[in-house]
């Protein structure tokens, strides 16, 4: 068992989690509730990591990353140091990959609250802040739950992206994905295979937490 | 106007279209009414603040709530409403208790539950304020969201069809106890309804709204008995309407020619500058259509008097719906409203040829053709 990457792994997938709470609650609640022109366009682009392959978007971001672009310069001139093969390109990576897994169910989850009783918060004197703060967090909660979980089940077994972004230096970018294909490779079967059971049970932990929040969404509105 | 409690004037041309200027006084229930789409609920969205129109101005108790001219626009959460949402729109995920409290941010925080107890006391919802939403029938959920807008302290009350979620028998209980509590109540409180028996029960004044317009405004039996036009007439669901001309009118009467037939009608107030020759339309609900006693050969005092026939009867619970057709080469068919009583001891049938009588104050007259 490779400690080290497994601490690296769940440091990587706390942090995505921390960040797309609130770009998640934000981006979710701002598609939810309002309707404009190019909509579907957003909604669109944000679903992209769903379907391209890992290797596009790593490829994307590594030139989009690199000193000669404009994100990486910036990021240079800033830090000293450039954001391809270094842990926060690699956190800002799986930042923007799992931005479908975070949105889509809590944007799920704020369309299924009546706009009425949104409404009806307003003119009961709640402020916009105490809308969201006493109607729609608590009604949209599971769904909420259910995005950070995906979203840190998912980041847990990121492959693709993470070879082409970070590559695999150990404590800094070799994630435990990684390094179950660094094992194999080294034909460490046994190593490979409790890193992989470990994954396994923690996807199977994630889905089932996510899926049982889901029944609860149904009961609450159905 | 400028001195009632509650004054509304709404201009635009889309994509709702509306034309609209309301006031109401404290203390009164005053019903907007018209068929579904004709912009009532925007009407009171527009109050509530969750609706913009392109031009509107909403003043309560000399408070500007809106005033689009002058780029007045008071967010929602600042305005002091009550409204009762049409399907209630309680927040699910707390008790009935709880959503009252909701409401009563303006209070100090230890006040706020005595208050919303009492609140829910005075809809009869005593012991009920544990339970959520879910656990309520729709009646007690209609009256945890009348606390609810109650809670706000509002200056002025806004109840969108607030009866249709419910059954008949519970919706005839809730009608009294609305009634007794817009008794209590010194605010403006404005109703919306598709349903002119609810607003007559209800309101004491009634304002008939279509395609976004008013186009009338008085108490419900001046609306019902007599609408301003031909339109009018047909929202609110007048049966007989008809045309005729003009041809002889003094100060008291107006007697008109239907189709060669001699009509007497009292002469409406303000209804002045009428000429012979003048085409009119005329009304006259169900209810003033009788049965003369005698037939046409007899001679009678009684104006307005004609042979018939029953061409359809139907028995209602308290009445019998009665349509008849007149002679002449028109044919008109008119309904009429009989007691069931008089029905069943007269024997009338489909096909009984009958005497009609249309009484003179119950003729209603309208200037559009």
């Amino acid at each position: 068992m490779d400690w080290i990457a497994l601490a690296l792994s769940l440091r990587l997938a706390a942090l995505t989690v921390l960040i797309l709470m609130p770009v998640g609650i934000w981006i979710g609640r701002w598609l939810a509730f309002s309707d404009f022109r190019g909509k579907g366009v957003v909604e669109a682009a944000l679903a992209l990591p769903l379907v391209l392959p890992p290797t596009v978007i790593g490829y994307y971001l590594l030139v989009g990353f690199g000193v000669a672009s404009p994100i990486g310069e910036v990021w240079f001139r800033l830090f000293g140091r450039g954001l391809v093969f270094s842990f926060e390109g690699l956190l800002l990576a799986s930042v923007i990959v799992n931005l479908p897994f975070a949105i889509q169910p809590m944007q799920r989850a704020f369309e299924a609250i009546p706009r009425d009783v949104r409404e009806a918060g307003a003119v009961s004197g709640l402020s916009p802040w105490q809308v969201l703060a006493r109607i729609d967090l608590p009604l949209a909660w599971p769904g909420i739950v259910t995005g950070l979980v995906l979203t840190f089940a998912h980041t847990l077994g990121e492959f693709g992206v993470v070879l082409m972004v970070g590559g695999s230096i150990p404590g800094e970018t070799r994630t435990v994905a990684i390094a179950i294909y660094d094992r194999v490779q080294a034909f460490d079967n046994a190593g490979a295979g409790a890193m992989s059971l470990l994954l396994l049970a923690l996807s199977l932990l994630a889905l089932s937490i996510t899926y049982g929040l889901s029944a609860r969404v149904g009961k609450r509105h159905g | 106007m400028a001195d009632a409690a509650l004054s509304i004037s709404l201009r635009q041309s889309g994509p709702i279209p509306l034309d609209a200027s309301i006031s109401s006084d404290a203390g009164s229930v005053m019903a907007l009414v018209g068929p579904s789409g004709s912009g009532k609920t925007t009407i009171l969205r527009t109050v509530a603040g969750l609706y913009r129109p392109r031009h509107g101005r909403v003043v309560v108790n000399g408070q500007v709530w809106l005033d689009t001219e002058r780029g007045i626009d008071v967010p929602p959460h600042l305005r002091r409403v009550g409204l009762v949402f049409q399907n209630y729109a309680l927040f699910p995920h707390m008790t009935a208790l709880a959503n009252v409290m909701t409401a009563l941010g303006h209070l100090p925080a230890e006040a706020r539950r005595s208050r919303a107890l009492a609140l829910l006391d005075r809809v009869n919802l005593a012991g009920f304020e544990g339970r959520k939403p879910a656990a309520l029938s729709g009646g007690q959920q209609q009256r945890v969201a009348v606390a609810r807008a109650l809670a706000r302290d509002p200056d002025v009350l806004l109840l969108d069809e607030p009866f249709s979620a419910v059954d008949k028998v519970t919706r005839q209980r809730l009608y009294v106890e609305l009634r007794e509590l817009t008794l209590s109540l010194a605010l403006p409180i404005l109703f919306v309804t598709h349903d002119f028996d609810e607003a007559a029960r209800v309101a004491g004044r009634m304002c008939l709204i279509d395609q976004g317009r008013v186009i009338q405004t008085g108490t419900p039996r001046e609306v019902l008995a007599r609408p301003a036009s031909v339109r009018a007439a047909a929202l609110v669901d007048l049966k007989n309407v008809f045309s005729a001309r003009v041809s002889r009118a003094d100060p008291s009467r107006i007697w008109l020619d239907w189709a060669g037939r001699s009509i007497e009608a009292h002469a409406p107030e303000g209804f002045s500058g009428i000429a012979p020759g003048q085409a009119v339309s005329w009304a006259i609900p169900a209810t003033q259509v009788l049965i003369s006693r005698t037939d046409m050969t007899v001679a009678d005092e009684t104006p307005n008097r004609f042979a018939a026939m029953i061409s359809d009867l139907v028995h209602l619970s308290e009445s019998v719906s009665v349509k008849v057709r007149l002679d002449g080469p028109d044919r008109p068919e008119l309904s009429m409203t009989l007691p069931a009583h008089y029905a069943r001891r007269t024997g009338l049938v489909a096909g009984s040829a009958v005497t009609i009588a249309l009484m003179p104050d119950g003729i209603h007259l309208m200037m559009d053709a």
